[in-house]
């Protein structure tokens, strides 16, 4: 068919990432393109490939039959072993990102023939009938256009909310309790008091629910009858777009925006190119290029109706992939990412585009990703959950006991029990009951009943509530990190955003912080620095380009102007300008043409913009151009090329114009292998107006240096300095590309392009088959020369490090930037100290990577993995023991231990840095704990070149190996991985969009601003609610214990001496209130003292606020006051006449203002809230009771106002809490003269404002 | 604060045109208020020595008179108690309690000598004490009517009363219920020195629950007319609302030992009188193996003869004077400066 019978010349060397460390590479008959299809299939079915590797093939020479090749094949470990991962994921590239735009623009079309085994390959394609919606809408059912966001419609609404809010367990726990007490044995409230806590925590949900989703009705209804131009019967009329269907033939004019995946089929643009903002899609506020394939763009612009089917694939979330296949006119060719525009983008800078629906409504990529991410469970959540378990077991061991004891007295009052006179289980009346038993079900019977009605009576020992304070309690938090001035980043008018309500303690806990490094420790605004031509250096002494622009425009006498200024070196402008033709002139010319053309950017021109005016005058059309695209490296490259007069003035699919000094250059765009992580270099063949073609390459060093051609001294030479230019830079922190270009002969590229044409209209794997073909012209390639692009740190970045290290807070940067450039970052934000011993891991092998690991463990003394637990402790010995010593004594004489303190050898902090190649081998099972046991002990791990699944592999690493809370931030869509899978994931909304923001949990402008939000929000948050957690469980408890007490008392029948309204009362109202104010406003130490001392943040890597022997300490004191509670009563009024409301209203005033006090004396804030909140709460009692007792229908009647008369009433009340409180306030005062912790000795430097000691400034806020 | 609020909402409103761009695009800073940024004024309470020892010694102080107080007043009440339920049984009973009591043919009189070993000014209230009687059992507490008890109207409601909810001819029993029904039955005649003492069965109740729980047209019916009679029976031609025995009983005992007021004795008992009370013994408690007891007892304003208050109290005041003064001995030797940072976690072990 077309290059079958030219044996492959060439394959070149590939890096090429294989499965198990074996190479997989398969006979290859180069006469049948599907059996390499078949083959790759295979490969691709192997089981979830583990580890990457890098091999060199050797080059293989036709030794055996020019039809059989070896033919590497290239598995990327895909996102298979960790399904959480976002697809999107896969797809972006690690470190000079050049995603999205797939621009495979065919030139020369030539109707690929199918083989029939290939489409039955296709799994189910979605067959869609251009203009034939009827047709297309006729086997299947396709979705309309109509969206629904809402849940529930008027009629559903009702059963639909009750069963989604009866997936909460505690809702279920309610719902059963009440069922149990609607039995008529075991009615121990009555039952509509029982109802009342469910049914009014159902209405408040129901209506919250019922408002949002009208809300979300009404804007799905101005959403579904928005308009649109449909074609309908032959043309273009206004159809709603809940009407539209998929096969329909839409026209979108410009700044409308897209109501459903469409694929193009022609544009206002004669070449087929249409602009779109896909802000709502991914947040990104760059133009992005769709493009129109020729043959259905011609078509368009020659009128008439269009017909034809695209197969595509099924409905899928992935925004960022598209695989179909189009026939036209009996031409079939393929469709990708780039002829497909989705729901929610906006058609810029274009007239109108006409395009035919794939996806529409609920299946279009939008809806599909407009799914939430999965929740996280704070850490504190789960082990309270662990003592709610130790709780439930409490509640079972109390009604056990009460059922034992009521079968034990009814077995010994079994022949009293018919004329008992308080028990009475038969009928002596001379009616028709007339000795029949009355509700009396026989001793094992009434035993359980007995059980079950306990449970009923103690349900509250389960605090269910609490599920519902803490959620309140974390909004309030949400509130306040929300509202905090210091983390709103005026730069790009961001707040602190909460996208996750349950994890807010987590950030007091944090003791691994895994960064990504571009755009989260720099800005990510990219500035070209440094080039190095034909190996020489270049961009040493740099000029802003103002001060060069009269120059150059009288040079170049180019009418317009960047909108970005770049600075540019004057001798290689001089360079540019002899008019010598030499090799070193030649080298610089394709350079800077490499720059303007090898890359996805848009230039966009804008007339007459209001910074030209000031040259007004002398150019009247002055355009201001600006550059739009995804990479911010790229942005930087061709602005570069702008500025030394090449620049790039216009792109379209078949072709680009470079303006050359003055004079228009338009290059045929033949093809264009986009850049991925894999190959991690990007490469366009063009063809110059003389005819002649050429490949332009740009990639990271490590890939291309492999590639070029070997050749003479010359060359070597330039390699040579090239490389040392290239060290040079990274040593910088500059980021490198290396620029390469060759001829291409007319034989290669008829080769490659037959593949090319072949791959890219693939419908499966075509990823892989691309990958292959660029292989073939990436090779022999001439070095050019290489750029260095700087990027800047963001503000605060080393103190923020700093403070998070004081803090003991480990810090790991995770970067896929090259090792130098990410040591040089690691310098300059003050991660890496020059007093620190590096450890480089930097192994090709796993033999390799052992044998490193293994050194270095024995130089520096770190334990081996056996016994992993004990070593764990051991390790965090060591890092407690290392907090003691502050950071900055470098002469200090105090060593600093590790891990080896056992074994007698001192270390000094140690840094490991590893590259991605040898995490490939290690993320192995066996080595991960050898670097498991290595990092832990290192004080500073840097991570480069990993990919993104890799972060996310790091990050489990630590995850699944340690309690330790973890910690991901990152900016850009490849930190993703990593941002869901840390315990905590904060994304950075910066430069590269906003897929990190999406997938985090909470999102912030600077990475600095981690600082604050661990460091003050994460201490009181965690602080704030393991004491809610302790408190909520007390106060519940003691109310239970102390009923159970009385039923001891009651001859084991669950009588509560409290009302019925009094128990219900009890959490809902009487005590709930102030722990939530607690909970939200309470505060141990300013944020001054907190910034100041990070070391504080230690509390939280302790557990100090919340761990299990506090619990058992709080269960001891509630014992201890359950007890007080019931028996000073029960002193007090022994062998009086004092009647069972009397007492239980006693019990209800006691236990509340108790509980109160308990709460006031751990408050270490009183702010008007909280007064009002506790002495609020106290008073409602009081009202409560007051009103309830005033009602005559109760049985308790007046109670309150004969109990206040007597004085041993309040006397009662008094002694019950002084004594109760006794104990703890004595625990608390012994242990604050003894055992102070820092907080405490904090707080009362703080408050006492010993600046003397501490230097503390003085407390604005403390009144 | 108030100053600082003030310029700054001042400068929103007194924005000009541009000033209003400038706003909006800082739109979305967080306002500054106090409240927001967790800076209200607040006062952060600390336990240093000073206060510590303070609050002990206050609740010394307080704790200490009252103690003493409650105690003597504790000690002024007279009360005389005496057990009377095997007493009052017959020799030849002894063995068979029961047939004595169930059986309709014996003499439940009986006749008991009380010494008044202090004076007792009147009044001097006169209670029964039952043991062991679960008045607080739940089948029990639940037994009862109070809708049927306030008005007439609601006479047939009596759901809640089983067992004792209608009588033989089906129709509903007034008072309903088991705690009704088991309504205590001895009586009590006192003299002194062959000179009778009346005993004033009136405000013994709650004026609350005669006035608005007991109806005064509610009547009983059909009362103690099952098979099994419980105990008292009632007149039926006195309202509800002055049947002040029955309202008494009815207000359940908080625990299975109580005393219920039977009545006032309205004149003083001299020290060494001797007291003749005549028990009409008839309430069974040898069923269950309750005890009863006759109380005669002068009151305080601390209630009944109880030290447990009073006792309570001086221990509690003590134990806080001796805390006093051993933080106060602790603070002396062994001081802690208060905000010290040498006893900061990372700085003790440089200390040493």
């Amino acid at each position: 068919m077309n290059s079958d019978r030219h044996p492959l010349r060439e394959v070149g060397s590939f890096n090429c990432l294989c499965a198990d460390g074996s190479f997989t590479s398969s006979v290859f008959d180069g006469s049948q393109c599907n059996l390499l299809d078949d083959v790759v299939s295979v490969e691709e079915d192997q089981p979830p490939l583990e580890d990457y590797c890098t091999c060199s093939l050797p080059h293989f020479e036709s030794a055996e039959p020019p039809d059989f090749e070896q033919f590497p094949l290239e598995c990327l470990r895909q996102g298979r072993r960790r399904r959480l991962v976002n697809n999107s994921c896969n797809s972006n590239p690690v470190s000079f990102e050049i995603s999205g735009n797939k621009s495979q623009r065919s030139v020369r079309h030539k109707s690929v023939q199918f083989e029939d085994t290939f489409l039955l390959r296709e799994e189910n394609p979605r067959l869609i009938y251009i203009n034939d919606p009827r047709k297309t809408n006729d086997k299947y059912e396709f979705s309309g256009n109509e969206i629904r966001t809402s849940k529930y419609t008027i009629i559903t609404f009702l059963p639909k909310n009750l069963f989604i809010q009866f997936h909460r367990l505690a809702y279920l726990y309610f719902l059963a309790i009440a069922a149990l007490n609607q039995l008529p044995p075991l009615a121990v409230f009555g039952r509509t008091v029982s109802l009342f806590p469910l049914l009014f925590v159902l209405c408040v949900t129901a209506i919250k629910d019922g408002y949002e989703d009208w809300r979300r009705h009404r804007s799905d209804r101005n959403e579904n009858n928005r308009e649109s131009l449909v074609e309908q019967s032959g043309g273009f009329r206004l159809k709603k777009w809940k009407k539209i269907q998929a096969g329909e033939v839409l026209k979108i004019l410009a700044n409308e925006t897209i109501p459903c995946d469409m694929v193009l089929l022609g544009t206002s643009d004669p070449s087929g190119l249409a602009y779109i903002q896909t802000m709502n899609l991914d947040g990104e506020s760059n133009l992005k290029t769709r493009y129109a394939r020729q043959e259905t763009a011609l078509a368009v612009s020659e009128g008439g109706r269009i017909s034809g089917l695209v197969r595509c694939e099924q409905p899928n979330r992935n925004i960022y992939e598209f695989t179909a296949n189009m026939e036209f006119k009996g031409q079939k060719f393929s469709l990708s990412q780039s002829n497909i525009v989705l729901r929610g983008c906006q058609l810029k800078n274009t007239e109108w585009i006409i395009g035919v629906v794939v996806y529409a409504g609920q299946e279009t990529k939008a809806m599909l990703n407009s799914a939430a991410s999965p929740s996280k469970r704070s850490k504190l959540e789960s082990y309270m959950n662990r003592e709610t378990l130790w709780l439930s077991i409490f509640l079972f061991v109390m009604c056990l006991v009460v059922a034992l004891g009521m079968g034990l007295w009814l077995l010994r009052h079994n022949e009293e029990l018919d004329t008992l006179p308080y028990y009475r289980k038969r009928y002596f009346t001379h009616g028709r009951d007339d000795g029949k038993r009355n509700k009396y079900y026989g001793i094992p019977m009434e035993t359980f009943f007995s059980f079950l009605s306990s449970i009923i009576v103690f349900q509250i020992m389960i605090p269910i509530s609490l599920y519902i304070t803490m959620e309140l309690v974390r909004l309030g938090q949400s509130y306040f990190m929300i509202e905090d001035k210091d983390m709103y980043d005026s730069s790009s008018c961001s707040r602190f955003q909460c996208r996750s309500l349950n994890i807010n303690e987590d950030l007091g806990q944090i003791r691994y912080v895994f960064s990504d490094k571009t755009g989260t420790l720099t800005e990510n605004k990219m500035e070209f620095q440094r080039a190095s031509v034909c190996g020489k250096n270049y961009g040493g002494s740099l000029l802003m380009g103002d001060s060069l622009q009269e120059k150059n425009i009288a040079v170049t006498q180019r009418r317009w102007k960047l909108k970005s200024e770049v600075s540019v070196d004057s001798a290689l402008m001089a360079l540019l300008h002899k008019d010598v033709v030499g090799d070193e002139r030649i080298a610089a010319h394709e350079f800077f043409l490499t720059l303007a053309a090898c890359n996805t950017v848009i230039p966009i021109l804008t007339h007459g913009t209001s910074s030209s005016c000031i040259n007004g005058e002398f150019h009247e059309d002055v355009e201001a151009i600006d550059y739009q695209g995804e990479s911010p490296d790229e942005q930087a490259l061709v602005s570069a090329a702008s500025a030394y007069g090449y620049t790039l003035f216009e792109r379209t699919s078949g072709h680009i114009v470079v303006d050359v000094n003055g004079e228009k250059l338009r290059l045929d765009v033949l093809g264009l292998h986009e850049f991925d992580s894999v190959r991690k270099r990007m490469s366009v063949v063009i063809r110059f107006p003389n005819g002649a073609v050429k490949v332009l390459v740009k990639g990271a060093d490590t890939s291309m240096f492999s590639i070029l051609a070997n050749g003479t001294e010359m060359d070597d030479h330039i390699t040579n300095a090239t490389q040392s230019h290239l060290s040079e830079y990274s040593s910088q922190g500059l980021r490198t590309l290396v620029v390469a270009a060759r001829d291409l002969t007319e034989t290669e590229l008829e080769t490659w392009q037959c593949r090319y044409e072949d791959a890219s209209t693939s419908l499966t794997d075509r990823v892989v088959k691309l990958r292959q073909t660029a292989a073939l012209i990436e090779s022999n390639l001439k070095l050019l020369g290489a750029t260095a692009i700087e990027d800047k740190l963001q503000d605060g970045v080393p103190e923020a490090i700093e403070a998070l290290r004081q803090a003991g807070i480990k810090v790991w940067v995770l970067t896929g930037d090259k090792q130098e450039t990410a040591i040089s970052i690691g310098l300059s934000c003050k991660l890496l100290t020059s007093d620190m011993q590096q450890i480089i891991i930097n192994g090709n092998s796993e033999d390799e990577c052992r044998n490193l690991l293994a050194d270095a463990k024995s130089k520096y003394g770190v334990k081996s993995s056996n016994g992993r637990n004990q070593n764990l402790k051991c390790n965090k010995n060591a890092e407690t023991g290392n907090l003691k010593v502050p950071v900055n004594t470098k002469s200090s004489n105090v060593p600093q231990w590790y891990a080896g303190k056992e074994d007698g050898v001192p270390s000094v902090p140690l840094a490991l840095i590893i590259d991605g190649n040898s995490l490939v081998y290690i993320l192995e099972k066996d080595l991960e704990s050898e670097l498991f046991d290595l990092a832990t002990s290192c004080r500073v791990v840097l991570c480069c070149r990993v990919a993104p699944l890799q972060k996310a592999g790091i990050v489990d690493m630590i995850k699944s190996r340690t309690d330790d809370m973890t910690l991901a931030i990152g900016d850009g869509a490849n930190d993703v991985s990593m941002i869901q899978m840390a315990d905590v994931g904060v994304g950075i909304c910066g430069q590269e969009g906003r897929q990190a923001v999406m997938a985090s949990d909470f999102a912030m402008g600077q990475f600095r601003f981690l600082k604050r939000l661990l460091l003050v929000h994460g201490h009181w948050n965690y602080q704030r609610v393991g004491y809610l957690v302790l408190y909520n469980f007390y106060r519940n408890a003691v109310f239970v214990l102390m009923l159970f007490w009385y039923i001891l008392c009651t001859a084991f029948s669950t009588t509560s001496a409290l009302t019925d309204w009094s128990s219900v009362f009890y959490s809902v109202i009487y005590t709930s209130i102030p722990t939530i104010v607690v909970g939200m406003l309470d505060k141990d130490l300013s944020h001054k003292t907190l910034l100041r001392y990070p070391k504080l943040y230690g509390a939280g890597h302790r557990q100090e606020a919340y761990n299990l022997r506090l619990f058992w300490i709080t269960m001891v004191d509630t014992l201890w006051q359950s007890l007080v509670l019931f028996y000073i009563p029960l002193f007090t009024y022994k062998e009086s006449s004092i009647d069972i409301w009397s007492m239980g209203s006693l019990w209800t005033i006691a236990v509340v203002v108790l509980v109160n006090i308990h709460l006031a004396m751990d408050i270490r804030r009183w702010e008007v809230f909280t007064h009002v909140a506790v002495w609020g709460s106290i008073i409602i009692t009081y009202a409560c009771m007051v009103v309830l007792d005033s009602i005559p229908v109760f049985p308790n009647y007046w109670t309150i106002y004969h109990l206040a008369k007597m004085p041993s009433y309040w006397l009662t009340i008094l002694l019950i809490i002084v004594i109760a409180i006794l104990p703890r306030f004595l625990f608390k005062v012994v242990h604050q003269i003894f055992w102070p912790s820092d907080i405490q000795i904090a707080r009362e430097a703080e408050i006492l404002r010993r600046h003397n000691y501490l230097g503390l400034k003085q407390d604005h806020s403390s009144s | 604060m108030a100053s600082k609020g003030a310029t700054s909402s001042g400068g929103a409103k007194d924005g000009t045109s541009d000033s209003s761009s400038s706003s909006k695009k800082n739109s979305k800073k967080p306002k500054y208020s106090r409240f927001t940024q967790q800076e209200l004024p607040a006062c952060k309470p600390i336990l240093t020595p000073g206060w510590v020892i303070t609050t002990f010694i206050v609740v010394g102080i307080i704790f200490i008179p009252i103690g003493f107080a409650s105690l003597f007043a504790s000690e002024w009440v007279v009360e005389i108690v005496d057990r009377y339920d095997e007493d009052c049984v017959p020799r030849n009973y002894t063995y068979n309690q029961l047939a004595y009591i169930q059986s309709s043919e014996t003499n439940k009189t009986c006749t008991k000598r009380l010494i008044v070993p202090k004076q007792m000014k009147s009044p001097v209230y006169i209670y029964y004490q039952l043991d062991n009687f679960y008045q607080n059992h739940r089948r029990y507490v639940k037994s009862r009517s109070d809708k049927q008890l306030r008005s007439r109207a609601s006479e047939g409601d009596t759901s809640s009363c089983k067992p004792e909810a209608v009588g033989g001819n089906n129709y509903p029993i007034v008072p309903c219920g088991l705690i009704a029904w088991s309504l205590f039955n001895d009586t009590y005649g006192f003299s002194v020195k062959n000179k009778a003492l009346e005993v004033s069965k009136k405000n013994i109740a709650w004026k609350s629950d005669q006035e608005h729980k007991f109806g005064s047209d509610v009547y009983p019916k059909n009362f103690q007319s099952g098979g099994l009679i419980g105990g008292a029976k009632l007149n039926a031609s006195i309202p509800l609302s002055e049947q002040e025995d029955l309202i008494v009983w009815m207000r359940t005992a908080a625990l299975p030992t109580f005393r219920k007021l039977y009545g006032k004795i309205e004149t003083d008992l001299e020290a060494n009188d001797e007291i003749t009370v005549v028990i009409q013994n008839n309430y069974n408690i040898y069923s269950f193996g309750g005890k009863k007891r006759l109380v005669l007892s002068t009151t305080s304003w601390i209630g009944g003869k109880n030290d447990f208050l009073g006792v309570a109290y001086l221990t509690v005041g003590g134990l806080c004077l001796f805390f006093a003064i051993s933080f106060i001995f602790l603070y002396v030797i062994m001081p802690r400066p208060l905000g010290d940072p040498s006893y900061l976690s990372w700085n003790r072990g440089q200390v040493n």
